[in-house]
């Protein structure tokens, strides 16, 4: 009886599990085989998997607001519009002194810019406020408080006010301030004890003050500027805001900063559909705005156009090379390869030369009198332009799928399909086709994504009307500098390669995809 | 009008590929209606080839094909009708087996319900009555070649091609496939033209057997004749075991020669296929034919040494020296009281005259 029929986990000879044993030995070539793709895989990760992630991140992303205007975002949170048309003082105080630091650090272009996209203007707005936001009429607040007590203009004072946490806490928003002030002077190598206190500050001061409520425990200084602060002449910072321009007391401008101050935003993602998310909510844009629908409609339409006159002029060449002698064949082949040898920008060009009205190919077609000589046919910077250099282009990744599977239908099948009484025709379309639908569907897919995502060739020969959603992200990644816009266009162009990948496995099976 | 009635024909039919090589040189070949023939023949011989012009794949570089009396050299091969079974079997992988079934029937126009009757018959033909919504790749190679067999049958075609439909199963799976098809083939009454190089398979299948060399028939003959009196070396050699004796006709008398070895030892031979006194020839012995020690004196009595005794039940293979010859081999019947065949012993082997066949000279 030596082998007893045991209950539980197999044993291996040393009584370990068997299972444990298998593990055991196969986590060496795990471990092996990790190490080999190790490389690869961190370089792929590091170039590759985190830049794109940070680019689709930045389709949704929009800190740029509440972090250059933190102070505003904050307080502009509780203004209902409704109640009020314009948000009041406090704002406009938070908003002066977040403006006077971002102008300080040029930041408050990129935010005009940021939300010029959403309203025409702004950007303009920005830029002439950052140029007069340092002479404010808001002087009066420093000279009352030196005049109270000259020891207000030394910044060493303020140092040492706000190093006190009683202080602190008695003037949130002045110590906020200073706090931002004192980390800009440092990044630029400078001491904030040592430079002039800005008017913005006196500013804040003064707003603090005046709410303040219980002098305990904060520094004599403070306490004696609560008690005088009341008697203080004020000036309105809004009316300073308005003075630069009246549109600072436009409710729309207010508006879209408040709806887009949280830190992730729709807007781009709407933008990219032709929609926008506007002060009264989301709504299409005006008509001659409307691009991104027509082209991501244009850049589907005109890839599987050059997907099919791919197929159509591929297919009978891989059934070709494919049935021809593995010498011949092999000879051809390089014809097909000859194209990758040569550069993309020369073989475009050479369409160029060859497509344009007094190209080579009108000048044959007016020779034959085919066409009119007067009538030339308009074959470049349109879409026809772009179908035929980019068909040219990508023929080779149809033919090479193609080819390779086609080499696998042994010749048997449609001399079997024949002997059983089909004729030649039936014995392709029945039995030979079915079997190289796998080579289609791999040469379709790679012609088709390629092709989606082309920049170079369109933008070359492609006109005004022949060009590809591709070309409007490389607009915006280094003309319009929207990153944004550019990171969601890029997003939705990502989700319809992988929802037509999935309307593929459904109509084809993914397995019955081979490149060879 | 000629009888028994010619289904196949082939008139000085020869080939070549490369315009360099004849791959088959002046085939004449007859085939009766309702015969088995099989091609027989080492690799490369050009049965393939043969059989890739009867089914109009390979066009014949010379020479005519008469199919039923009708040349059919510019037939297209779907119009010939012939059933064909591929080595690979070549079912349709995209087609269940009833689709594969009924591909010849649909492209013939035939109505649904008689295909699916005549797919039904097909398959528990071959009994696999359940198999019909399988994909080929669902089912075992013996399983695949029963349904490429049903396939080409399927459309009552008079003639069918096989080339080596059993080369891809095991040995015993080969054999069961071997009756089943001869079955079929009787049951039926189809003319069938078999190709293969398994000389087992020739022999137990077919009426007659065609063994092919370097593009040549050999021998065509039933197997029974062809084992028993080849016509040339070649044949010999490759139907079946053999012994080899060259030597030298010294003398030549009412179909009997005599023929000096190499050793100085003389023989009678059946004569067979040599020229006359003085040629070159090569004698021809089956093992089988040869008495170890034999009671009486035979026609043929050599002195031999014994190097090497198997053992194998129903038999004893001894491999003996015998007129210089290392490689002689002697089968023994065993009859239960057999002496000890030890190697060194020397021993007397004897045979007719008329089992050793002297033939062309092998060189
Ligand atoms: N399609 C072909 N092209 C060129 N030579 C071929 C072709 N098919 C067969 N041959 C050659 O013809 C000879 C006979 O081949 P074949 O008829 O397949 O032999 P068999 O079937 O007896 O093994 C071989 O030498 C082979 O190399
Ligand atoms: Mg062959």
């Amino acid at each position: 009886m030596s082998d007893t029929i045991q209950s539980g986990p197999v044993l291996a000879a040393d009584g370990t599990p068997l299972k444990r044993s298998l593990q055991r030995a196969l986590r060496r070539q795990k471990m092996r085989a990790l190490l080999l793709i190790a490389p690869l895989l961190a370089f792929i990760l590091i170039t590759f998997i985190l830049p794109i992630g940070d680019m689709l991140f930045r389709s949704v992303e929009n800190e740029i607001v509440s972090e250059t205007i933190p102070e505003t975002v904050d307080r502009l949170a509780d203004w209902n519009p409704d109640v009020s048309a314009l948000p009041d003082e406090n704002v406009f105080n938070a908003f002066y002194v977040d403006m006077f630091l971002a102008q300080e650090k040029k930041e408050h272009t990129r935010l005009g810019t940021r939300l010029n996209y959403e309203l025409t203007g702004v950007s303009s707005l920005f830029r002439k406020t950052g140029r007069r936001v340092t002479r404010f009429d808001t002087d009066i607040y420093a000279k009352q408080f030196i005049a109270l007590d000259p020891a207000w203009k030394d910044p060493q004072t303020w140092s040492a006010l706000f190093d006190v946490s009683s202080n602190r806490r008695a003037l949130p928003f002045t110590t906020r301030s200073w706090d931002r002030w004192g980390n800009y002077l440092r990044g630029e190598g400078k001491n904030p004890g040592e430079e002039d206190i800005e008017d913005f500050l006196f500013s804040a001061l003064h707003e603090d003050l005046t709410r303040l409520e219980s002098t305990d425990g904060v520094d004599p200084l403070i306490a004696a500027a609560t008690q005088a602060v009341g008697g203080f002449e004020t000036v309105s910072v809004r009316d300073q805001f308005l003075d630069i321009d009246k549109d600072w007391g436009r409710q729309d401008v207010w508006r879209i900063i408040q709806v887009y101050s949280p830190p992730f935003t729709t807007g781009y993602f709407l933008n990219s559909v032709d929609l926008q998310l506007g002060v009264d909510g989301i709504k299409t844009r005006s008509e001659d705005q409307r691009i991104y629908i027509v082209l991501f409609g244009r850049t589907m339409f005109m890839s599987l156009m050059i997907t099919f006159s791919c197929l159509l002029l591929g297919y009978p060449v891989a059934f070709l090379l494919s049935n021809l002698p593995l010498r011949t064949s092999n000879m051809l082949m390089i014809l097909v390869l000859l194209p990758f040898w040569t550069s993309l920008l020369v073989r475009t060009s050479a369409w160029k030369v060859l497509l344009q009205q007094q190209g080579v190919i009108n000048d044959v077609l007016v020779w034959l009198r085919i066409v009119d000589d007067a009538n030339r046919l308009i074959l470049i910077n349109n879409q026809t332009g772009t179908i035929i250099a980019m068909t040219h282009i990508l023929l080779p990744f149809m033919i090479l799928p193609l080819y390779s599977v086609m080499k696998t239908i042994p010749p048997s099948y449609v001399r079997a399909a024949k002997s059983l009484g089909a004729t030649d025709w039936t014995a392709f379309w029945r039995v030979y086709f079915p079997q190289s639908v796998p080579g289609i569907g791999a040469g379709a897919i790679l012609v088709f994504i390629l092709s989606i995502g082309y920049y170079i060739t369109p933008e070359l020969v492609g006109g005004t009307t022949g060009v590809f959603i591709s070309n409007r992200i490389a607009y915006h990644i280094s003309s319009s500098l929207n990153w944004g816009l550019a990171a969601a266009l890029g997003s939705i162009l990502l989700i319809l390669v992988l929802a037509l990948y999935w309307v593929y496995d459904k109509i084809v099976g993914i397995d019955n995809v081979k490149l060879g | 009008m000629t009888d028994p009635k010619h289904m196949v024909r082939f008139e000085n039919v020869q080939k070549s590929y490369d315009g360099e090589t004849l791959v088959v040189k002046n085939l004449n070949l007859d085939i009766a209606q309702g015969e088995f023939l099989t091609m027989l023949g080492p690799s490369g011989s050009g049965k393939t080839t043969c059989l890739m012009m009867l089914a109009g794949f390979e066009p014949a570089t010379h020479g005519e094909i008469f199919l039923n009396d009708r040349p059919i050299n510019n037939v297209p091969p779907h119009k010939r009708g012939i059933g064909m079974v591929f080595q690979n079997y070549a079912l349709f992988p995209h087609m269940t087996v009833a689709e594969n079934l009924a591909f010849p029937l649909q492209v013939r126009g035939m109505d649904k319900d008689e295909q699916k009757k005549r797919v039904e018959r097909a398959l528990s033909m071959v009994e696999l009555p359940q198999f019909g919504n399988r994909r080929p790749a669902q089912l075992s190679g013996g399983q695949q070649q029963r349904v490429a067999v049903a396939r080409a049958l399927v459309f009552d075609p008079e003639l069918v091609l096989m080339d080596e439909p059993l080369g891809a199963l095991d040995k015993q799976l080969r054999e069961q496939m071997q009756y089943e098809i001869k079955h079929i083939h009787e049951n039926l009454g189809v003319t069938v033209v078999y190709v293969t190089h398994d000389q087992t398979e020739a022999l137990t299948m077919s009426d007659r057997v065609a063994v092919f060399n370097d593009g040549i028939i050999q021998q065509l003959s039933p197997p029974d004749v062809l084992y028993e009196t080849p016509q040339n070396s070649f044949v010999a050699q490759f139907i079946g075991e053999n012994n080899k004796l060259d030597g030298q006709v010294v003398e030549v008398t009412d179909g009997l020669c005599t023929v000096k070895l190499d050793d100085g030892t003389v023989l009678k031979a059946d004569m067979v296929n040599v020229g006359g006194v003085g040629e070159r020839t090569t004698i021809s012995l089956r093992p089988e034919r040869v008495e170890l020690d034999p009671a009486v004196d035979m026609e043929n009595m050599v002195d031999g040494t014994i190097e090497e005794s198997i053992y194998l039940g129903d038999h004893i293979r001894v491999r003996m020296n015998v007129a210089g010859n290392t490689g002689f081999i002697a089968k023994v019947r065993n009859r239960g009281d057999r002496r000890h065949l030890v190697p060194g012993d020397s021993a007397k082997v004897g045979w007719a005259a008329s089992d050793c066949k002297a033939l062309d000279p092998v060189t």
